[in-house]
């Protein structure tokens, strides 16, 4: 856990004093990132062996509820593990060079602070400490996603930063709130007072502000338009990391907001939760189907996926919630790689418009990974997006929310037909002009391979990764484990 | 004072989001900082107001103090505040000599198409 919050800090300051030095920092980088993937793992196999499965660092000695806590449980080193091994990617993709604003200077130590501060938010076990969290996270991806400028950036890069900053607003309000009903911000603590209490007016007012704020920064419908509006401006490697992070801590706030701290079950919010979660499905979708540049298309799926995750968690319970864990870190996997596919398909083709790419599949490797990371974004069998949709219709199903099957089916379907669309267009079909083969795209084709191989992966070993799932979504579920573990720590 | 805070809260709030409201990038800028004024001032009455001291000599808490725990979220909450102003004002000014223009509703070079026939890039 200390590894995890020390490493990136101390590589971002290395790779400052490396400034104008691209091939030393991108060395470091990557270094710096291998060591994250290995604190990550680490840490996941601290928690196997732990008695209970979860771990818990009382920081400066003050243990919960008067300190601040840094809980693992199986769910955030999962989320930390896929987490920095998309970061392994994306660093290794940076060095292609296409990949213009990823030359800036800047751009590795943002990286390595945006790391930092996705790492801290899976980890903190306390309310207040997660808004500064994802306040570092925020900078960074501020920065980085106005590098380079340029009318587009720059116009993209101010509706991101300012729709974020009215969310860290909702956030801070929640936080208030909810510390003058309660008088703690530990979430353990919170969820203990709550289940004891019930959830008068005052925690659901809080509730629905701490909700609000998170869903923004998931861009869930209605509050979803800057996600399209400003991705797509971003370099491939940066996008690439942001649909992998910035979305999912979103709701991996979310989770830990309606399930460990307040259960929504009987309030207003579940059913508001669910239809918000439809909606973001059905629109995301449709938006993707009439665009016709890559990364804008990926952009809308980021938010139709996005509306899968919050279905399972609206749906509760340990199946749904085994779901949700499931879809995260396939997701996570599968977009990033298919940001990263577009970047090089837009660098050998010349375009970001379909229409004007083509022939794409004289490129063996980029095809596969294109084909492996589509098929499963679509969910076809047996990669992993098809069991991440299979655990998520069924848990529907069994909470008998027919519609809810509906709407993940028909837009699992419209997916389908956005992915044969980039793949016709861009890699199938004869090319207007000949693609012409990128020097030096070694470097990010594999990285696209790298999170390929983890797909593959997750689909060819569904059964154990589900039954695990089903073991943290249970254990999310019962909360009784969370909170003991949390507030019985000594330091 | 509590009525007081309440009451200055709910003006912070609405001026803000008049200002977010507008067409304008600077009223935009000045309308988030006046939001995060609200909801600092709101974090800060969570605490409770009251004008003893929060740490009492000795040890002993006095009898109607206020919490000294939101007063330090304040504070950070602040400072953070005013970073993110800063490069919210400073990404605004780049953005403005960029562009050329602070008419947001202008600014749609980023959105998606409404409707797009056409392969070629727009200008």
């Amino acid at each position: 856990m200390t590894g995890l919050l020390v490493i990136p800090p101390l590589t971002a300051l290395v790779l400052l004093a490396l400034w104008g030095r691209p091939r030393l920092q991108a060395a470091v980088s990557l270094a710096g990132m291998l060591a994250l993937l290995g604190a990550a793992a680490h840490l996941l196999l601290l928690l196997a062996v732990a008695p209970g499965g979860i771990l818990v660092w009382t920081v400066g000695g003050w243990s919960a509820p008067l300190g601040i806590v840094l809980v693992a449980d199986r769910l955030a080193a999962a989320l930390v593990v896929v987490s920095t091994l998309v970061g392994v990617a994306c660093v290794l993709a940076a060095r292609s060079p296409h990949d213009d604003p990823a030359r800036h200077p800047a751009w590795h130590p943002l990286v390595h602070l945006l790391m930092w501060g996705v790492c801290g938010a899976f980890c903190t076990g306390d309310l207040f400490n997660l808004f500064v969290w994802f306040e570092v996270m925020l900078m960074a991806s501020f920065t980085l996603i106005a590098l380079g400028g340029g009318r587009e950036r720059l116009e993209g890069a101010v509706k991101y930063v300012a729709m974020n900053l009215v969310s860290s607003v909702l956030f801070l309000c929640g936080c208030g709130i909810l510390y003058g009903v309660c008088g703690t911000l530990n979430m353990a603590d919170l969820a203990r007072i709550i289940a004891a209490a019930g959830t008068p007016p005052a925690v659901q007012a809080a509730g629905g502000c701490l909700l609000a704020a998170f869903l923004l920064k998931s861009a869930a419908f209605p509050l979803f338009a800057w996600l399209p509006a400003s991705y797509h401006t971003a370099a491939p490697a940066t996008v690439a990391l942001f649909s992998a992070l910035l979305t999912k801590v979103g709701i991996y706030a979310v989770l830990r907001l309606t399930v460990t701290i307040m259960p929504l079950s009987g309030t207003l919010l579940q059913p508001i939760l669910l239809w918000v979660a439809l909606a973001t499905m059905v629109v995301g979708v449709l938006g993707a189907a009439t665009q016709m540049e890559m990364k804008r298309i990926l952009s809308f799926h980021i938010v139709s996926q996005v509306g899968y995750m919050l279905l399972s968690i609206a749906i509760g319970g340990a199946t749904a919630l085994a779901a949700a864990v499931f879809y995260l870190i396939h997701h996570i996997l599968v977009k990033s790689n298919l940001f990263l596919i577009v970047g090089l398909a837009a660098a050998h083709g010349g375009a970001e418009d379909v229409r004007r790419l083509g022939g794409l599949r004289r490129f063996p490797l980029l095809y596969a990974g294109f084909l492996i990371s589509a098929a499963s974004l679509a969910g076809i069998p047996p990669l992993s997006g098809f069991f991440a949709k299979l655990a998520t219709v069924r848990a529907a199903a069994e909470a008998g929310q027919w519609v809810a099957v509906a709407v993940a089916l028909a837009v699992g379907f419209l997916t389908l037909y956005s992915m044969v669309k980039l793949h016709r267009e861009a890699f199938a079909k004869e090319a207007p002009a000949a693609p012409v083969p990128l020097a030096g795209a070694g470097w990010a084709t594999a990285a696209v391979l790298v999170l390929a191989t983890g797909t593959v992966l997750i689909g060819l070993g569904a059964g154990p990764l589900w039954r695990w799932s089903l073991a943290v979504g249970s254990e999310l579920a019962a909360r009784t484990p969370y909170i003991e573990a949390v507030l019985k720590a000594t330091p | 004072m509590s009525v007081l805070l309440a009451v200055l809260t709910g003006l912070l709030v609405a001026a803000g989001t008049w200002l977010v409201l507008q067409r304008r990038l600077l009223h935009l800028v000045l309308g988030i900082g006046l939001l995060g004024h609200a909801a600092n001032l709101l974090v800060f009455a969570a605490g409770g107001v009251s004008e003893s001291p929060a740490f009492a000599p000795g040890g002993t808490p006095l009898p109607g103090a206020a919490d000294p725990l939101p007063q330090a979220l304040v504070l950070t909450a602040i400072v953070i505040g005013f970073g993110a102003t800063a490069f919210l004002l400073a990404l605004a000014w780049r953005a403005f000599r960029t562009l050329g223009d602070d008419d947001l509703p202008g600014w749609c070079g980023s959105e998606p198409p409404l409707e797009d026939d056409h392969p070629e890039p727009r200008p």
